[in-house]
């Protein structure tokens, strides 16, 4: 891992106007990011973990601090949603292709490149499907893609298993390892699942109740590639602990 | 496709029945309720000597014009009220006012300003059409779900993706609602205009059957726009099928 940070977060806050004085949201968050690196955001319902998502996307704006991407331009970004989020008037293979037509790639090379992706994230056979026909683990395949067909530079996650199951949650973490190990993405993932944060990444920042803070910055020295079973190991319990801690 | 049309065609030929049956045996005059087939024979000679044809090509040339005219004004219109809370507030007042208008009380007013040729009829058709489409336009815009702004953004879309790729799509059936309703409208439009002063059109032929006495003629002219408004409501109806495939079930 190289250790020019690829995103450095300095001091950053973000203050929502409200009736008293503002709700402030995120308090003074400071922390790097690696290439290829996996980190999730742990935090408790009100924490501030999406909006600091949100800040990172540009879709809002920081009311004091700073973040720096690596090359000092604006990166790529390949998100995704709590929800799927995908356009149900387009087919599968046309949600995936959308960052592309909005980079307007020739169509021909967004089609073969989608198929690749369709082939990556399990969803043969699905090309000419429409969102309504897709079940909730489908739905999110077809957004995590979305989220990858345009090689971002950064992958952003918005707890993005959060509205499915149990069991295919659990299908996902895999599927979702499996993905960023072919891809060597550079992911922040938010989450409120001990478990979620544990099995996919290589570093878990614990934020505080609101205003969001950093608590805890733990490194998951687990190996890789990551079984299910390893949820069952002296190691995990240990680290979650540490976590469930953290975590007022 | 003969499945679902064979009730249809049961129910037309049984209304054609009854209408016979009364006519036939209610002794209610020619000239006040005319037989279906005093109608017929009335159309095939209208068709003949191509009064009928020409008629109705006016009439259609003022809704089509006044359809689309109407139609544009109010999607612009609507989609910057949609985009901008201050606009609307400046400019909802007089919206609403003018809908407090009956198009059908100024038809007289637009008739003397405009003239009685075309012109009249396709502005009375174009403000009859307006409301309801911008009415659509508006609920359709705003009814975008924000979180496909928020996906746009993250890959840092232009304004025109935004549009096409999100807000057409996304805002199409409830525009395309509007534009059902407001299709059918256009068609008593132009005929109000007519009937105030007009010295062609379906209105124009409505009018001159009535005068004479001519029942049958007034029942063609009557027919002729039942079939303009189906058809106009039949294209909206491909345009949906064609177009919101993706919401069926």
């Amino acid at each position: 891992m190289s250790h020019t940070p690829i995103l450095t977060i300095r001091n950053l806050s973000a203050v929502f106007p409200d009736n008293n004085g503002g709700l402030r949201a995120l308090d003074d968050i400071s922390f790097d990011v690696h290439p290829r690196e996996f980190v999730c955001v742990l935090g408790p319902s009100g924490s501030g973990k999406t909006t600091l998502l949100r800040i990172l996307a540009g879709l809002i704006s920081p009311t004091s601090g700073s973040f720096m991407f690596g090359h000092g331009e604006q990166p790529s970004i390949g998100m995704v949603f709590q929800q799927a989020n995908l356009m149900p008037w387009r087919t599968v293979m046309d949600n995936i292709k959308l960052p592309l037509e909005v980079i307007s790639m020739d169509s021909q090379t967004a089609r073969t490149k989608a198929q690749d992706m369709i082939e990556l994230v399990g969803l043969q056979g699905f090309e000419d499907s429409l969102p309504r026909d897709l079940s909730g683990g489908m739905a999110q395949r077809v957004a995590i893609a979305r989220a990858l067909i345009h090689d971002p530079d950064l992958l952003l996650l918005d707890e993005p298993f959060a509205s499915l199951d149990a069991m295919t949650r659990e299908r996902m973490w895999t599927e979702l390892s499996r993905i960023w190990q072919a891809r060597q993405k550079t992911v922040i993932m938010v989450t409120h699942s001990i478990n979620e944060s544990l099995f996919l990444a290589d570093r878990v920042l614990v934020l505080t109740q609101r205003p969001g803070k950093v608590k805890l910055d733990l490194k998951v020295d687990l190996p890789r590639p990551r079984k299910d079973d390893i949820r069952y190991t002296s190691h995990f319990g240990r680290l979650a602990r540490k976590l469930r801690e953290a975590i007022e | 496709m003969t499945k679902r049309l064979t009730p249809i065609l049961i129910s037309i030929l049984s209304f054609l029945l009854v209408w016979h049956l009364i006519t036939r045996y209610s002794g209610i005059p020619n000239f006040i309720l005319p037989s279906p087939l005093s109608v017929w024979t009335r159309f095939l000679r209208a068709v003949d000597d191509r009064s009928l044809p020409y008629h109705t090509g006016i009439t259609l040339i003022e809704i089509l014009l006044g359809l689309l005219t109407g139609v544009l004004f109010a999607t612009v219109v609507g989609y910057l009220l949609a985009k901008s809370r201050s606009l609307e507030r400046v400019l909802s007042p007089y919206l609403v006012a003018s809908q407090a208008i009956p198009v059908v009380a100024i038809a007289p007013l637009l008739v003397i300003w405009l003239g009685e040729g075309i012109l009249s009829k396709v502005v009375i058709c174009a403000l009859i059409v307006f409301f309801p489409v911008l009415v659509n336009t508006i609920v359709g815009v705003r009814a975008v779900p924000i979180a496909l702004y928020d996906l746009m953004n993250s890959l840092h879309a232009t304004r025109a993706q935004i549009l096409w790729k999100v807000e057409v799509p996304a805002s199409l059936p409830v525009f395309l609602g509007g534009l059902r309703i407001g299709a059918t409208l256009s068609v008593i439009g132009a005929i109000v205009g007519e009937l105030v002063d007009a010295e062609e059109g379906l209105g124009f032929l409505l009018q001159l059957g009535d005068f004479q006495y001519d029942t049958p003629m007034v029942f063609v002219a009557v027919f002729t726009l039942i079939a303009l408004a189906l058809m106009l409501y039949g294209i909206v109806t491909m345009l949906e099928r064609r177009f919101l495939g993706w919401q069926e079930k």
